[in-house]
Parts: C-alpha cells; structure tokens; sequence
C-alpha cells in the first residue's frame, strides 16, 4: 500500500531541493527538446486551433509571421487550416511561457538548469508592456520587437549570462520576496535585482554601447524582465518532483485560455482539466469584465512553486488585488498554507515573521476543504492584438481537482 | 453632450492597483461613463486616448504626475466625480474586509493558536467525532456541543481521551465554565471554591447560577454530555472530571449533577466520591438516596438544595478524615431481617455488583443463598436458613459455620456482622462470635470484621461487655446501621482505575478553538478568552462519494 504522507515529502522536498540557474539563452530549436521549425508551443493543456481563444490565436499567427512561415493573418490561418502548423503544451518541452506563451523555433529562450537534479527549463524573453505577442498582438510593431529580442537583446544576454558563470534564481527569489515582490504579479524587486546582477556582465561584453544602452534599458524599465527565467525556474523546480508514485503534489498547473489544465506529481502526464474562469480583477482605464479573456498562461507555475498568489503576504504594495488591506493579503497567504504540505525551506516571508511559503499543493486538502489554489494573473483582452486589460485574482476550477481524486482511486486501487 | 475634465497631480504617486480601483469607483460614480487614473507616462497617455480620455490638460502632464480623468454627462457631474477623489482615495484604508484570517480546518486554526488548549466543536453530528479524534491527535480537551453523534463514537472518544490524559464532554454538552470562563451556555457566575461535574446542560447552568446566588463561587463546572453515566459509557467524563476536582487546590467542595444514572455507573461514582478527600454533594434527580449524607458524600434532592448544600460545606467544611479502600468484598451476614435491608440499601448506592437474599431490585437476588457471590448481603432469619432450627438471634451456629465458609472464601474481604441484643435473644452472642472471629482473622488477616451491636445499657447480655469480647477479637464495633455502612462504603470503595492518565492543570488564560457556531467564539472573546474560530465546511463540499475516498487516502 502506497503511502501519500511519505511520497508527499520526497516530492515537496525536491521541489525544494532544486537549485535552478539561469544558465543562458539559445535559439529554442537548438535546445528545446523536440523543438521544429512548424511546431508552436503554446501556454496550458493540449488545445486544437478551433478552441483557441483570442489571444492565444492572435499569438499563434505573429509567431508565424515571424517566422517567416506566414506574410500576414490570412495566410497564417490558412496554413494552420491546412493541418500544416503541429501545436504541443509549452509544458510537454520542458518549457513555459506566459499568458498565450507561444513558443517557436527561431525564438531566443531561456535555459535554466537546475543543479540539484540535472533537470532543464526554458522560457521565452519577456517583450515588456504594451502591444505584445503574449496578449496576442502581431502588429508590425510587435514582430519588429520580438527581431530586436532576437537579434540585439537575446544574444547579449547569451554572453554575459555565459561570462558571468549563471544566476542563482531561487536565491533571487528569496531576495525578492523580502523585497515586495510575490514572484508572479509582482517582480518588480527581483527585475532590478535581475539588471544589477546582469549589467556589470552586459557592460562587459558589450561591442555596441548602443545596443548596451538599448538592452539594459529594456531589462531595468520592464518590471517583468525576470518573469520569464523566475517562470521556467519554478518549471525546473516542480518537474524534479514529478512522477513520485503515490503523491498527491500538484506539479503542473496552466491555462491556455480556454482550459485550466492540472497534473499531479502520482498520476503521470495526464491532464485534468475544466473551462478557465475570468479573473476577478482590476482594469485599465476604459476596459471592464466584458473586456476579458478566460483565464491563460503558464505563470500559475509559480504558485505550484510556492510563489505567486501564495506568498501574497509578502507584497503588500499589490493588495489591492486581494480587496485592498494588508490583512487581506496575509489572510491569502494563511489560506494556502491550509492546502499545501510544507513551508518552503528557501522561500520566506518576513511579515510572517519569516515563515516558509505555503509548497505544494495536495489534491485531497483542495478537495477536502473546499479551497482550490489562488493565482496572481494579468488579464487579456478577449480579443487578438489588444493586449493586456487589468490583472487580478483567479482560482482553477474544482472540477479539476475532483476528477485527479478520482482519478487517482482508480489508479491506485482505493 | 458628454464632457472629458482632466485633474493633474504633480509628482504624486500611487501604485497602479490603487488607481485602477479609484479608476473603478470613479467610473460607478453617477453620471459619469468612463474614468482614467493613472500615472501620466507615454504608455498610458496613449492608452486613455485609444478611449477617448486625452484632452488638453492630459497632453501636458509628465510622467511623475498623477492623471484624473472622467467623462461625464454634464459638466457639473464631471466636477463632482473629481471633487470625490479624495474621498474615495482615503476610504481604501478602510474599505477592506480587514478581518483576522479565520481558517478552514482544525490543523491551521492549532497552527494559528498553539496555545488553545480547548477545541469547541458544534458541527452537524455525523462531522463531530471525525474532528473530535483530530482535536485528541493534537492534544486537545474537546467541548463537544454536537448532538447526534453515536454511541459508539462517544465511547472510543471517550476511552482514547482517557488513555492521553485528555477530557472529552459531550456529546450533546451544551455547558461548562473552565478557569472561569464559560463554554457554550454558561452563566456568568464568580469563581470560588465549589467545582461542578453535570451530565445534564441545564442543570449545571442551574445550581452555578444558584451556586452564585447564595453568594459561592464556582471553581470549575465540566460538562460530560447526558450519555455519559448510561452503563456502555460509564460515567467516563464524570469520573475524570471528579478526579480532577478531588486533586485540585482550588476546588474545596464537589457537586455532581445528573440524572439517575445506571445502577453500576452510580455505585462506581459514589464510591469514587467518597475517595475525594473532599466533600462531595451528589445530585442525580430522581435518585432514592439512601441517606441525606454518608461519609463525605452529601445527597441533595434537588438542583437548589445541591447549590445550597455546596455552598454551606465551602464556607466552613469540615472534612472527615479519607478512609483508606481495601481490596475484597463485602460479606453481609445478619440475624435481623431490616437491618439487612437497610444495609444494603445504603450500600447498593456503592458497591456492585451486590447480592441478597432480600434483594431490593430483581438485579440483586441471590442466586443460591448458601453461596455468596461478589458483594453479599444475607439475613439468616430467612425462612429458608431458620427451618426446622432456631433463629440466629437465638442460636449463633448457623451464623459461626456461614463466618467460616465465608473465611474461606478468598474473595471475602470484609465481614459484617449484627449482634442484636435483648431479651429472648442468645445470653453471649460475642462470647461465641468472639473466639471465630479471632480464629479467622488469626488465618487470613486480609479479611477485616465489622460488628454491627445493636443494644442497650440496660440490656441483659451487658453491652459494654459485649462490644469489648468483639473489639478484643478484631472487630470494628459500630452501634447503628448508617454508620456501619458509611465505613463499609468507603473501606470497599472501588480505588481509582489504573486505566487512564490524569488530567493536567487546566492552562490560563484559556485558549481556545471554536468549530463550528460562531456564537461560540464571539462569546469566548467577549470573556476575554484568545479564541480562533475555524469557517468549518462539510469535507468536500458534502459529496459523499468523493469524502469517502479522501478517508481512504487519510493516514496513509
């Protein structure tokens, strides 16, 4: 007979276990695994193109057109139409990428390592605020910024990532939150952390001070620059915990803005997954409720690292999202602790007197309790190309959580 | 024709989650269609004229400025939106629910009180026992408010409890006042000397209100739920409560409060009670008591006399001396038929199981009255002994061969005696039962004698002279009945079960876990007690199918 408690602790302990660097930044087809020119990775479970939501179509078609594989948004349709364009879960390649996270061949990513257990991940570059790919925009604009990305800032970043020897993002981490930052909605501490670490290497191997100026200027001005490697960090993470026979740890949890996709550490790679739900959330200046699109990305892999929306408590300054007073979000925090199996060795929060994260999500308290996992989340616009409309608090369906209890009474035989 | 007013405020700053909601109240406003609150950098210029909110005023502000746009129907409305802002930017401090985190489950709310060391529970009963267990797992007394829980349930609750030094009352306890501070129902009553153990809510609110009136103080008042003096429980809770009483300093004077429990549960209690070393008023309504006191033990007939009866004692109590328990049972073995059955009147209400051959209750009959079983009481001037002989009072021979069968017996550990004096009665009775009971007692010194004279200084056999040949053969002489059965009671009380581990000193201040009726907890705060107050749901949202299989996963 199985026993849950003992395969919980070997999978939240690895889970904390794991030290992931940030290890260097490479075309994604000479690094991710099963990476080709005609596959696109996209955010959440598996999804077909007729289920796709605004953005995450919006997306699909600037990847194309960047690609060169498309001119415009007809043609890129069509050729998706035409079954010629393969989409696979960022997830399935060991990568992630927010909101739609669409993911190709030619795009610079991240690689992270972690150094505990061998294990990679990878994530895409953050383009910063405004019209962007991951709200689904692909305006000239937006793939003459994923070129620059690409061309000026990825290669940059690949040399002094390299010269520097690789940046600890758990300790990053760990910093940030003492900081104001929760690691998912808020890294606007461990961006500035990120630029100070990068730009004495950056100044280094610089050729260009223009391209200098240009790249330490996007890094310091977009409080989401760390987003990406603190996402596929948290990746690295959860995936040296996945597979422990009989644990009830949650290791996956994303959206792809039309599903909210789950896995669990004990029930191999199938997914359990429900409708996502619109966020409950704050909007920008004209846009409301209407507005948004359901729930989508890969950032909810933060909170089954621990952070996010968990550590909620350590970034007051975004309380607002959590009905605006400082109580308020240490009740958030409280909360998870009551459906999670540890606190986190490495993560803590002083206004919880330097208390472990709330880690690892255990399927049968979400279940037993009634309380599914609180997500930090950007909200987008329904709608391709808009971009991003607010940003607020979203919970997956319980339905997901139902069905992996049962799933797992099946699988093992109670 | 709708209007656009910008308000610029240099160099001020708000993080952008606390504008969008200024944004948001703004745009609720009346008259008002569409609001812009920001932080007046490029990107968000460009985003309030995508919707229209750009106009002169907006153009000019810098990126350190903070930017008030409203779009309103009329000018008026547009100035009264902004007048607003302030306002509205200062009801954020408020606004929130600011309400301490209440927990979901009974591990977070230890978690968030590690010092409580009472868990309330009121959940619908078939929930209780579940969290009952988990409050035991962690160390926790449980007041257990809830009604419907099994019987079997309250059993093994009640034994683990025992077992880890542990107090559960309740079932069904709607009632208790610990370290002075009531739990569930409780009066507010003043603290003092007496403590209480009830098995019935309303009569524990009772006589501490009366306690309270006739101006005592109430130590501490435990509840134990009403099953628990039923014979599958056996007074579990009651005889923890009164073990905790007897060995507390603050307690001076006990009252136990029920109603009439089972037969052996009752002999169990009393002779529990009369161990105390303090007084102990018992009041179970409905209740024959056999005396209005025996030893320490106080019978009250009602709720008041119990609150008064207790309130007399604290305030001036003489306490006998603690009678030391003795292994064995009783051998009851008399000539007078009343004097029998008064005996085992009195000592029903102690020892059991009893036996007679004048039983009161068809429970205690004898099955062959030539045998003792267990506790036996016998009047040899039953037809059946007195047949074809003399009677005992006039001929002790029957009475000598029954003392040496009884003497026999290893069981036997007291033996009594009545020597019934007077005319028409034997000439020296001690002058025959003297030399046997020296015999025997010679043979088994375990067996203690107790004679029972009943007589006269005028009387014919001489009293004095009588009593002196008994004491001298090593019986302990008492001249009526009651107080014959008063040492008896308390030299075969049942000594304190092994089983079970005593209860630690209640902490103070209390702290406490409330699951389940928020009253509760309100009520514990208003006391002054530090309390949690666990928001309890039934597991999984109540679907049975997927609850049973959470069980199956638990502990593993």
């Amino acid at each position: 007979m199985v026993d849950i408690q003992a395969a919980n602790q070997t999978a939240v302990s690895r889970m904390m276990e794991a030290r992931p660097i940030l290890k260097g930044v490479a075309l994604a087809k000479d690094v991710i695994p099963g990476m080709k020119p005609n596959l696109l990775l996209h955010a959440g479970p598996p999804i077909e193109w007729e289920r796709m939501s605004g953005p995450l179509r919006g997306a699909v078609i600037g990847a194309l057109i960047f690609e060169g594989l498309a001119k415009n948004e007809a043609e890129a349709a069509a050729l998706v139409e035409k079954g010629e364009v393969e989409f696979d879960p960022c997830h399935h390649h060991d990568t992630v990428g927010p909101m739609a996270g669409v993911t190709s061949s030619s795009m610079m990513v991240y690689i992270l390592e972690n150094e505990k257990h061998g294990n990679k991940a990878y994530s895409n570059l953050n383009e910063g605020y405004g019209k962007v790919l991951r709200y689904g925009a692909f305006s000239e604009e937006v793939i003459a910024k994923l070129r620059w990305m690409n061309d000026s800032m990825g290669p940059l970043l690949a040399k002094a990532i390299d010269a520097s020897g690789g940046i600890d993002i758990r300790a990053l981490l760990s910093e940030s939150l003492h900081m104001g930052d929760e690691g998912h909605n808020r890294n606007k501490a461990g961006s500035i952390i990120y630029t100070a670490k990068l730009a004495p290497w950056i100044a280094k191997v610089a050729t260009d001070n223009d391209v200098e100026s240009e790249v330490l200027k996007a890094l310091g001005d977009n409080a989401l620059s760390v987003l990406n490697p603190v996402m596929a960090a948290c990746k690295a993470m959860s995936a040296s915990a996945h597979g422990v026979e009989g644990s009830t740890m949650v290791t996956t949890m994303a959206r792809n803005g039309t599903d909210f996709g789950m896995r669990v550490s004990g029930l191999g790679d199938q997914w359990f997954t429900a409708p996502a739900e619109v966020p409950d959330g704050l909007y920008f200046p004209s846009f409301t409720s209407k507005d948004a699109n359901p729930d989508i990305g890969d950032s909810t892999i933060t909170e089954t690292a621990g952070i996010g929306a968990f550590a909620m408590a350590a970034a007051p300054a975004i309380v607002t999202f959590v009905s605006g007073t400082p109580q308020d979000a240490l009740n958030a925090t409280l909360e998870m602790y009551e459906i999670t199996i540890a606190e986190h060795s490495h993560f803590t929060i002083p206004q919880l007197e330097f208390r472990g994260t709330p880690t690892g999500i255990d399927i049968r308290k979400v279940v037993e309790l009634g309380i599914t996992p609180r997500v930090n989340t950007g909200i987008a616009h329904r709608e391709a190309g808009v971009g991003q409309v607010g940003a607020g608090l979203v919970r997956p369906p319980m339905k997901i959580f139902e069905d992996a209890i049962h799933a797992y009474a099946k699988q093992y035989g109670l | 024709m709708s209007l656009t007013k910008s308000q610029v405020r240099p160099g001020v700053y708000y993080d952008s989650v606390v504008l969008m909601q200024l944004q948001r109240k703004l745009a609720a406003l009346p008259g008002v269609e569409d609001a812009g609150v920001v932080m007046a950098t490029p990107a968000n210029l460009e985003l309030l004229a995508d919707s229209d909110l750009l106009e002169a005023a907006g153009k000019a502000a810098r990126p350190e400025d903070l930017l008030i746009v409203v779009r309103a129907g009329s000018e008026a409305q547009a100035d009264e939106a902004l007048a607003q802002v302030d306002e509205l930017l200062k009801q954020r401090s408020s606004g929130g629910a600011n309400q301490a985190f209440r927990p979901r489950s009974l591990a977070a709310g230890v978690k968030n009180l590690p010092a409580a060391e009472w868990v309330l529970i009121s959940v619908p009963g078939r929930y209780a026992a579940k969290i009952a267990h988990e409050a035991l797992d962690s160390g926790k007394h449980v007041f257990l408010y809830s009604d419907n829980v099994d019987l079997e349930d309250e059993i093994a609750l009640k034994q683990r409890a025992a077992e880890l030094g542990l107090l559960v009352m309740g079932p069904d306890c709607g009632t208790a006042i610990i370290n002075g501070i009531g739990l569930g129902f409780a009066n507010r009553v003043r603290r003092g000397p007496i403590g209480l153990v009830g098995a019935s809510g309303t009569g524990l609110q009772a006589v501490t209100v009366g306690i309270h009136n006739y101006g005592g103080g109430v130590s501490q008042a435990i509840g134990t739920g009403g099953r628990d003096l039923k014979a599958e429980v056996g007074a579990a809770s009651m005889l923890q409560g009164l073990r905790y009483l007897a060995a507390d300093e603050a307690t001076e004077v006990i009252v136990l409060i029920s109603k009439p429990p089972d037969e052996a549960t009752a002999a169990r209690l009393l002779s529990e009670a009369q161990t105390a070393g303090k007084p102990v008023v018992v009041c179970f309504i409905g209740f024959a008591a056999p005396a209005e006191q025996i030893g320490n033990v106080h019978f009250a007939n009602g709720l008041d006399s119990a609150a008064r009866i207790a309130v007399g004692l604290s305030t001036g109590a003489i306490t006998p001396p603690a009678i030391e328990p003795r292994a064995g049972y009783l051998r009851g073995l008399f000539s007078g038929g009343t004097l029998a059955y008064e005996a085992l009147n009195g000592l029903q209400n102690f020892l059991h199981p009893i036996y007679s051959n004048v039983a009161i209750r068809n429970s205690q009959k004898l099955a062959d009255p030539l045998h003792s079983q267990a506790h036996t009481i016998i009047d040899l001037g039953e037809d059946v002994f007195t047949v074809g002989r003399l009677h005992p009072m006039m001929d002790n021979d029957l009475r000598l061969r029954r003392l040496k069968q009884e003497a026999e017996d290893p069981e036997t550990g007291l033996i009594l005696l009545d020597v019934v004096l007077g005319e028409g009665a034997h000439a020296d009775p001690a002058g025959e039962l003297g030399p046997a009971i020296a015999a025997h007692s010679k043979a088994r010194p375990d067996i203690e004698f107790v004679a029972l004279v009943i007589g006269t200084d005028e009387d014919p056999q001489n009293t004095e002279e009588q009593i002196h040949k008994l004491e001298a053969a090593g019986a302990r002489i008492f001249r009526e009945t009651t107080a014959a059965v008063d040492y008896v009671a308390a030299r075969l009380a049942a000594a304190p079960s092994a089983a079970g581990k005593a209860l630690r000193l209640f902490a103070e201040p209390l702290a406490a876990i409330n699951v389940g009726v928020e009253s509760f907890f309100d009520s514990l705060k208003a006391q002054g007690a530090d309390a949690v107050q666990v928001d309890w749901r039934p597991p999984a949202g109540g679907n049975e199918a997927l609850a049973s299989i959470l069980e199956k996963m638990k502990g593993k």
